[in-house]
């Protein structure tokens, strides 16, 4: 295979934020095969192989069904939980939607905007009070209503504020005290601008929070996300949806092939 | 996990031997460390190519030092070629004699362009300016109210306009509010948007014709990878951006976008945002980037012992007091002054060799923080001359006296004797630790960079 085309292969890779490691183990895993054909077309399938083997969401039997959403500051958690209930709700669900994120200022409120727009039930909690506690508030709501999902937004913190990261924790106890199993899904939402640190910050979130899935929020710019790739490779934390855009229905199942299509094109 | 890259390049040079000269082979295995290493931290790949190839013809040219090995002089051009990509430009905002002076934040949604308002405003607060802070984001659910709830709490005057719905309407607004009641600042908060969104860049323009702001700030997330030179390239394309502020450099991110951004783009870092609290909010510092971002705070250390004389004989009477467990108060502070100036505090023990262990074994609350640390050295500098050398004279009246002059209480110097008391005796077993390898490989000292733990 002519080292050339490995190299900017190598270069695609990077530039999409895969990282080194990953970018090298997927160059490894096609370097014999080069005469089979088309170098994209293998390592495309390499791609869509990794991304498409794995675990499905998880769908238990117990209503409502908790869905936690994680992540580092910035990275578009409460956005995301309004385009989730927006999902659910078109789905023909019925939502409840807890603002857990008692930390930032006008957290509450912008959900409340979102909660209006989808007509879910909105549970808030009060600046500055214990998030487990409207968390707790909010799922018994929800069962007692006989809701379908109960959606929980939570304050963005940085993966290695230890004393925010057992915040979680407490959140999750206090949810799997009132429906048996909650949180069922855990879901990290991931910026498609970040870089390297995407790693470690989903190690940190599965090792406290136990992310069972991924949200690749803002992929309308010009990032593509890679470290998700990498993420999937490492830890096998799956990607569940994707934010393209600015609008309500912006926010879709995600697609390995769609994914991994993007990532080869052009950028601008 | 993430072996620093000074961690490698020792590897890979204990494998050379010691006393070897640099030969080619060994700078393109070092080569390679490099280019991984900052590609990890999430330094663009182009920047990276081209970085690689300057340390290479620099590497190869370079007149040996005759103290230094391989390892350092390698070390000593990267850091060299870092600060200089780096540049030592003025930091913070511009001078400039419009009133208000008008300054916008922009960027894309998330990277922290509200909360770094506010910490601004704040900042300029301490500075002795009066800001007064506008949002500009009509669009995000309860941007507008978050500014103001931020701003309320810091006590930072909010240009509030119900009326105004219109962008260019609401930032006008303010510079007028501002001139009429003597504010000589203006912050201007703006919508996050991507930079291919062509509207919402169109906005900016309108923004930036009408206000003529002296300084157009790009609020840069810490964590980007290989993204922010476009992005950060597209604002600049459009909008002439005057200066970088990185937010979230509280975490683990290496930070290599910045330098992406600075060479590629050709924009300082101005600011840094490091925390949570409105206080979190510094002008930048290249060096302490370049080694966060290399994770070479050790080696750093060391090429500076080879290259600074006089530290060197300080930090050779200062290891020779502390292998005969004569370290004193002095000393301490001595170290905490130059401790104050440097980086992040809680990586210091990162800096001693055999010191990784020592620091998990230091009792909880050790934790630093800068105020900490303050007070730590306003209690030693309220000590008499022979307090400093000899701690074990300080008695019950002399604890009060230096409570007194220190603005601290009884207990708080109680517990900065036992804590020292407890670093002499934990030095003492490094000593120990170090002496030992003396004896197995070679001379090892401690470098110039010999930091205490402090809480």
């Amino acid at each position: 295979m002519p080292a050339e085309t490995l190299d900017a292969l190598e270069e695609l890779l990077i530039e999409a934020d895969v990282g080194v490691a990953a970018t090298n183990r997927l160059i490894e895993a096609v370097r014999g095969r080069a005469d089979d054909g088309d170098l994209r077309a293998l390592v495309r399938d390499e791609l869509l192989a990794l991304l498409e083997a794995r675990p499905a969401s998880p769908s238990p039997d117990v209503s409502p069904r908790v869905v936690l959403v994680v992540g580092v500051n910035g990275t578009g958690k409460t956005t995301t939980v309004g385009r989730l209930a927006r999902l659910l709700t078109s789905e023909g669900k019925q939502p409840v939607i807890c603002a857990a994120d008692t930390f930032r200022a006008a957290a509450v409120e912008q959900l409340e905007v979102w909660a209006g727009r989808v007509n879910a039930d909105f549970i808030r909690a009060t600046t500055g009070s214990d998030p487990a506690a409207v968390v707790f508030d909010a799922v018994s709501s929800g069962k007692a209503k006989g809701r379908d999902v109960v959606l929980v937004d939570t304050a963005g913190r940085l993966h290695t504020r230890a004393n925010l990261m057992a915040e979680l924790d407490k959140i999750r106890r206090v949810a799997g005290r009132v429906v048996a199993g909650a949180p069922h899904e855990t879901l990290l939402v991931l910026d498609a601008t970040v870089g390297q640190n995407g790693l470690p910050q989903a190690r940190a979130f599965l090792e406290t929070a136990g992310v069972t899935g991924i949200v690749l929020t803002k992929l309308d710019g010009t990032a593509k996300g890679g470290i998700a790739v990498a993420i999937t490779a490492e830890l096998g934390v799956p990607i569940r949806y994707v934010g393209v855009g600015e609008q309500i229905d912006d926010l879709l199942p995600f697609s390995a092939e769609d994914y991994v299509d993007a990532l080869f094109e052009p950028v601008w | 996990m993430f072996a620093s890259l000074s961690e490698r390049l020792q590897e890979v040079f204990a494998s050379i031997g010691r006393e070897s000269r640099l030969t080619p082979e060994a700078v393109e295995t070092a080569l390679r460390e490099i280019r991984m290493a900052l590609l990890e931290a999430d330094v663009n790949f182009k920047v990276v190519k081209a970085f690689v190839d300057r340390v290479r013809d620099r590497a190869v040219d370079r007149e040996v030092l005759d103290s230094l090995t391989p390892t350092q002089q390698v070390v000593a051009i990267v850091r060299d070629e870092l600060r200089a990509l780096l540049g030592d430009g003025p930091t913070g905002l511009s001078v400039s004699s419009q009133r208000p002076q008008v300054v916008l934040l922009l960027g894309l949604q998330g990277a922290g362009k509200t909360t770094t308002t506010v910490k601004l405003a704040h900042w300029l607060k301490q500075q002795g300016r009066h800001p007064i802070v506008v949002s500009t984001d009509v669009r995000r659910p309860a941007a507008i109210e978050q500014l103001s709830v931020l701003a309320s709490d810091a006590g930072v005057r909010v240009h509030e306009s119900s009326a105004d719905t219109a962008v260019v309407a609401r930032a006008e607004g303010a510079v007028t509010t501002g001139r009429e009641m003597g504010f000589d600042v203006v912050l201007v908060d703006t919508a996050g948007r991507l930079h291919i969104d062509d509207d919402l860049m169109a906005e900016l323009e309108a923004i930036k014709s009408s206000l003529a702001p002296s300084d157009l700030l790009y609020v840069a997330d810490a964590m980007t990878g290989q993204d922010a030179i476009k992005s950060a390239g597209e604002f600049n394309r459009r909008l002439d951006i005057s200066g970088v502020v990185l937010s979230k450099m509280d975490g683990d991110a290496r930070g290599g976008a910045a330098l992406s951004v600075v060479s590629v783009v050709g924009v300082p870092v101005t600011f840094i945002g490091d925390g949570e609290r409105i206080e979190d909010l510094q002008p930048f510092h290249p060096d302490r980037l370049v080694s966060r971002m290399l994770g070479m705070g050790d080696v750093l250390s060391l090429v500076e012992k080879a290259e600074q004389a006089v530290s060197q004989e300080d930090a050779a009477r200062l290891e020779k007091r502390i292998r005969r467990n004569q370290l004193t108060l002095q000393d301490m502070r001595d170290q905490l002054a130059s401790v104050s100036k440097m980086g992040p505090l809680e990586k210091l023990t990162e800096l001693i060799p055999g010191m990784n262990q020592t620091a998990s074994q230091l009792p909880d609350g050790a934790e630093v923080n800068p105020r900490a640390l303050k007070q730590t050295m306003a209690i030693i500098d309220s000590m008499t001359r022979r307090e400093r050398t000899h701690h074990q004279i300080i008695d019950g009246s002399r604890r009060r006296r230096i409570a007194r002059g220190s603005g601290t209480t009884v207990q708080e110097v109680n517990r900065l004797l036992k804590q020292f008391m407890d670093m002499r005796k934990m030095l003492r077993a490094v000593g120990g630790v170090s002496r030992s390898r003396r004896k197995k490989g070679g001379r090892r000292r401690l470098p110039t960079g010999m930091r205490f733990p402090m809480g």
